[in-house]
């Protein structure tokens, strides 16, 4: 197996260019496993850590763009108040030794429907800029998922940035583990209230073949609290809108059963896990008045 | 020769303390700090390493095996099948029923089929792979109950009538051993046969598989010796169990198979049956060459024996007033493809499951069968862990039934000095069960949860994945109490072996303790040092290293170290303190009465210090071997289970108290107190270690752990999916240690290890049932199981 060490970032994008087939590592929590286990043996690894660039986040044209490299440990310590959704899904993620060398860009990479990060990117409208020796391109993070363990990656191109627009409302991260640290989501749901848009961001993890948006449910809650003028009077949530919002996103769901949890408690803890967010932001909100 | 490096000499580090001290650990700060050398660290110039190939397949006849493209890979030295077993091609500890290499038909998935030795251990990998093996794959057996010829149950059906029915199996293929598919049926017969009572409860109670899941995967290092012998250095918890073995298959006497105790990072009970040796020490005396084996993870779960699952009716009986009148029971374990210790577990099982109370008329039956599911065997708390789950949760159920206090019922029932097992067995010193329930119920509560929204993520069930700030969270508290049986029982001649040398090193008088006991990671070691010390009141003192050069120290299991090879560290220290006083007589030239030995002198009452031992000894070595064993039991009755059956008993208690959140079904427990009786604490400190890994190991499986078996293939064999207990999920501890000492025992101490891993897990579970309202009759309890989905 060959071992690519670029320093640069252009460089890396001509290796990955030079052997397509090689797999980018950075924090190496999803690829040394596979690697330890022998469920995977590329032809090379492409090294990213030395790539400076990836580590870096900075405010650009109103977003937050953060490097694919950006620890779950640095994203908790530095952005907790700019992307405090991610920054709670990033406080599931395994141990502290685990959010020291993970990255938002290996979730991303690794593109497992369970990977902590997404739903709290789906519901905070993130975009995923990906990157080739042909060029550049941005996309809607709900288009980079494409099918179980597959994202939308040219066999050329590196995840580069996500870029996010720092919150204007409430936002809220539940996950289902079967212990209280350290474990695998049975199911996640993220959710953010965007008050100047008037709109309402979900993100569903582990609950079908990708990571997926609870598009009709968002649009509910979000047209319902428009024509109650809740949205601006700040006014107590209905707990029939909650009840009803919880329902559309499971309604949005497709899981399966395996060892992790049933299909059927994974619908039923996402309906909870719905409301119950959407309470908690709504409690938010109001407070913020 | 090379040395080997990486061998545990933190074990032969003086440490201080007497009896009752609790001296730091040798090993403590190593470990702590990730020095410690494991026997996956061994290393030796010019070795190679050594891979299995396993079965894919639960049960299947093996057509051929061609191993020639592996063996022509570069950088292979051998390739081995059961052909190439010298000696016995089965092996087992009490019945070798186990092939060393699969000869025609394989019984589990992950039966070792060949072996690989190649200079780098991916080369053996890939090598691996290449070898074919051509399966007829048959339907495997995997209900412990219909392998064994017996009808399903109907659930929830109340009545008396005989809970054992057998039919023949008429499938010729499911009989996977030659006599059948029972491994042992224990029966207890004791008083009226068809007893009547006031109040009857009936439950079915099924307990999953639960793995050791020990840190250290199984590993060591074999290599060739001079003599044409083998040397191993290997994780294990009875070196001499395995020599054994070994010899047998490795047709070599046992002054040529040489074990040497390696850095053991956990065991359990996973460790007694052999896993890597005889492979490690084939393919040395085939190349000539040191080889390493080590297991991954993944490969670990394959590697060792688990728990048993089981599945158990029960039927209890009682007055009115709360008086237990009869219990009868059919327990079901499921032994999986070999024997291992399946019959003493289920004598353990069947023996103890009624748990610590008085019962008049006793019906237990308890079966272990063979099927093609993972072979189980002895893991902490051996057969005494199941029935606890079931037996605790019908006297929840019978509290219930009857309107009562369930510690109330329980006390009113508890067994005392003096009572009678099932068994026949009255128990001859400290049966202290009411006390030390009263104990744990009198332990101040926890403080309630606060209000929603105003608490620490972390107090909460879910921790910081935040689903719940409060919400549908209910409190529910739960009590069980237990007791095991300490030592091995059934007329096992059980004994351990010390070796105790006094001599001036340096000026210093110094005591080497020399043992076979294996330390697992439980603190024998520092406990042989302290015995020592104290019988022989000399500050310097050493451990040698463990190995078969002195004689069995038996099984580090049955909590029995502290009592057998610490009796045997106690009597061989008599002895030399005997010859070392008759040695000053004779010096003194006249008789001192009370002679006795008292830091690092020979003082008596009336004359005070009369020598230093130095002095005494002066150029001369004190040496002792002797053998120690603890008073016989017998074996019990076929018929009626009746019989002194165990050596001593071990009681303890616990009082759980979790929040859950209902609608998630998701648990926190908030609260695991204990109390427990260790008639002494030699090492106070790491009783309370016992008790604090103990527990958490019975609340892992009460919430989380198990082995997911379907169809006879192991669904989750790593720590992504086999989830341990972590700091948020196990509470800090209240303890009441209690110290009633038992006449019997050196001290008067009682083994430690298991009684916590019992009483824990029933108490989360009841308390669990408090909480939600659900019979919850299956453990791991799982949020499906709460919530219903």
């Amino acid at each position: 197996m060959d071992f690519l060490r670029p320093d640069s970032w252009a460089d890396a994008l001509a290796a990955k260019a030079e052997h397509p087939d090689a797999v980018p590592i950075a924090g190496g929590t999803d690829v040394m496993v596979e690697l330890n286990f022998d469920r995977r043996r590329p032809a090379a690894l492409l090294d990213l850590t030395r790539v400076d660039d990836l580590s870096q986040w900075y405010q650009q044209d109103g977003l937050v763009r953060l490097g694919a490299g950006v620890t779950f440990a640095r994203l908790i310590s530095e952005l907790g108040d700019q992307l405090p959704g991610l920054a709670m899904a990033s406080r599931t993620v395994g141990s502290p030794q685990i959010r020291n060398r993970g990255t938002v860009g290996g979730n991303l990479g690794t593109a497992s429907p369970a990977g902590d990060a997404h739903p709290a990117l789906l519901a905070a409208g993130a975009e995923v800029e990906v990157e080739s020796v042909r060029g550049s391109r941005r996309m809607p993070v709900s288009d980079f998922y494409v099918g179980v363990k597959r994202n939308a990656l040219e066999p050329d191109e590196l995840i580069r940035a996500v870029w996010i627009a720092p919150a204007t409302g409430p936002q809220q991260y539940s996950k289902i583990g079967t212990r209280n640290a350290m474990v695998i989501a049975v199911c996640a749901f993220g959710l953010a209230l965007h008050p100047s848009r008037k709109t309402v961001g979900t993100g569903i993890g582990s609950a079908a073949p990708t990571p997926r948006v609870a598009a009709q449910a968002g649009t509910f809650a979000a047209n319902a609290l428009e024509e109650a003028g809740l949205w601006e009077s700040r006014g107590e949530l209905p707990p029939s809108l909650a009840q009803e919002f919880a329902e559309q996103v499971q309604a949005a769901a497709s899981p399966i059963d395996d060892i992790r949890g049933s299909a059927a408690y994974r619908l039923l803890s996402l309906s909870v896990m719905a409301r119950r967010c959407l309470v908690w932001a709504w409690t938010d909100y109001r407070k913020a008045a | 020769m090379t040395t080997v490096i990486a061998r545990p000499e933190s074990h032969t580090k003086v440490i201080g303390g007497r009896v009752g001290d609790s001296p730091q650990r040798p090993d403590g700060n190593l470990k702590v700090r990730g020095e410690f050398a494991y026997s996956s660290d061994l290393w030796m110039e010019g070795m190679l390493w050594g891979v299995t190939l396993r079965s894919p397949h639960p049960y299947a006849r093996i057509r051929s095996i061609d191993i020639g493209p592996a063996l022509a890979t570069p950088g292979v030295s051998a390739v081995l099948t059961h052909e190439d077993v010298p000696g016995e091609k089965l092996y087992g500890m009490d019945i070798a029923d186990q092939p060393v290499l699969a000869i025609d038909v394989v019984r589990y998935q992950g039966e070792p089929v060949a072996l690989v030795a190649a200079n780098h251990p991916e080369v053996a990998r890939q090598a691996a792979k290449k070898i074919r093996v051509d399966y007829e794959v048959y339907e495997p057996v995997t209900d412990p109950i219909e392998a064994l010829g017996h009808p399903g149950w109907n659930p929830g059906q109340h009545s008396t009538a005989p809970v054992v029915q057998v039919v023949e199996l008429n499938a010729e293929r499911a009989r996977l051993h030659p006599n059948g598919n029972l491994v042992r049926h224990l029966k207890i017969r004791k008083g009226d046969p068809a007893p009547v009572a006031d109040v009857v409860v009936v439950g079915e109670y099924e307990v999953g598989m639960q793995d050791q899941a020990f840190l250290g995967p199984e590993s060591g290092l074999a290599f060739p010796a001079e003599d044409g012998g083998v040397e191993l250095h290997v994780a294990t918890q009875w070196l001499h169990s395995d020599q054994q073995q070994m010899c047998l298959a490795l047709g070599l006497p046992p002054e040529k198979v040489r074990l040497t105790l390696a850095g053991v990072g956990g065991a359990f009970g996973g460790r007694e049956d052999l896993s890597m040796h005889v492979h490690a020490c084939l393919l040395t005396l085939h190349t000539g060459k040191p080889v390493k084996m080590v297991y991954h993870r993944e490969e670990s779960f394959f590697g060792h024996v688990h728990r048993h699952p089981a599945t158990m009716r029960y039927e209890h009986g009682a007055t009115g007033d709360g008086v237990l009148v009869y219990v009868k029971a059919a327990i079901y374990l499921d032994g999986g493809a070999y024997t291992s210790s399946t019959p003493a577990v289920v004598a353990n099982a069947g023996t103890l499951g009624i748990g610590p109370y008085v019962v008049p008329n006793v019906q237990v039956d308890c079966f272990g069968s063979y099927t093609n599911n993972p072979p189980c065997g002895a893991m902490r708390g051996f057969g005494a862990v199941q029935v606890a789950f079931a037996y605790e949760a019908q006297m929840d159920r019978l509290a219930a039934e009857l309107g009562m206090d369930p510690v109330e019922l329980r006390c009113r029932n508890a067994m005392t000095e003096g009572a009678q097992a099932p068994t026949g067995q009255v128990i001859d010193s400290a049966a202290p069960v009411e006390e030390l329930l009263r104990r744990v119920q009198s332990m101040p509560m926890p403080a309630e949860h606060p209000a929603a929204g105003d608490t620490d993520l972390r107090a909460l069930p879910g921790g910081v994945s935040n689903v719940t700030h409060g919400e549908s969270v209910v409190r529910g508290v739960g009590y069980a109490v237990t007791y095991k049986n300490i030592g091995f029982s059934e007329g096992f001649d059980d004994y351990s072996t010390a070796r105790v040398r006094l001599e001036v090193v340096n000026g210093e008088p110094t005591v080497t303790v020399h043992t076979a006991a294996a330390e697992v990671g439980q603190g024998l070691v520092t406990v042989e040092q302290q015995i020592a010390r104290t019988e022989l009141a000399v500050d310097r003192v050493v451990v040698h290293g463990k190995d078969t050069r002195v004689g069995s120290g038996g099984s580090t299991s049955a909590s029995r170290q502290t009592y057998v090879t610490g009796g045997a560290v106690k009597a061989a220290c008599e002895k030399v303190r005997d010859v070392l006083l008759g040695m000053a007589r004779r010096q003194l030239g006249h008789t001192i009465a009370g002679l006795r030995l008292d830091d690092g002198k020979v003082v008596s009452d009336g004359e005070g210090v009369v020598a230093a031992i130095a002095d005494v000894l002066g150029d001369r070595v004190i040496e002792e071997t002797l053998q120690w064993r603890h008073r016989p039991t017998e074996p019990i009755d076929p018929e009626t289970g009746q019989g002194f059956a165990h050596v001593q008993y071990a009681f303890s208690a616990h009082r759980a108290v979790v929040d859950v959140d209902v609608e998630l079904g998701l648990v926190k427990v908030v609260a695991l107190d204990c109390a427990q009786d260790v008639g002494k604490a030699i090492n106070p400190e790491a009783v309370v270690g016992q008790i604090q890994g103990g527990s958490a190991q019975g609340l892992g499986l009460a919430i989380m752990e198990e082995v997911i078996v379907t169809g006879g293939m192991i669904r989750n064999p790593s720590f992504t999916d086999y989830l341990l207990p972590t700091m948020l999920d196990m509470p800090p501890m209240k303890i009441a240690v209690l110290e009633y000492a038992d006449p019997h025992a050196p001290y008067g101490l009682r083994g430690v290890g298991e009684p916590p891993t019992i009483s824990s897990g029933p108490a989360v579970a009841a308390a669990i049932r408090q909480a939600v309202g659900k019979p919850l009759s299956r453990v791991p309890i799982r949020p499906e199981h709460i919530t219903g989905t």
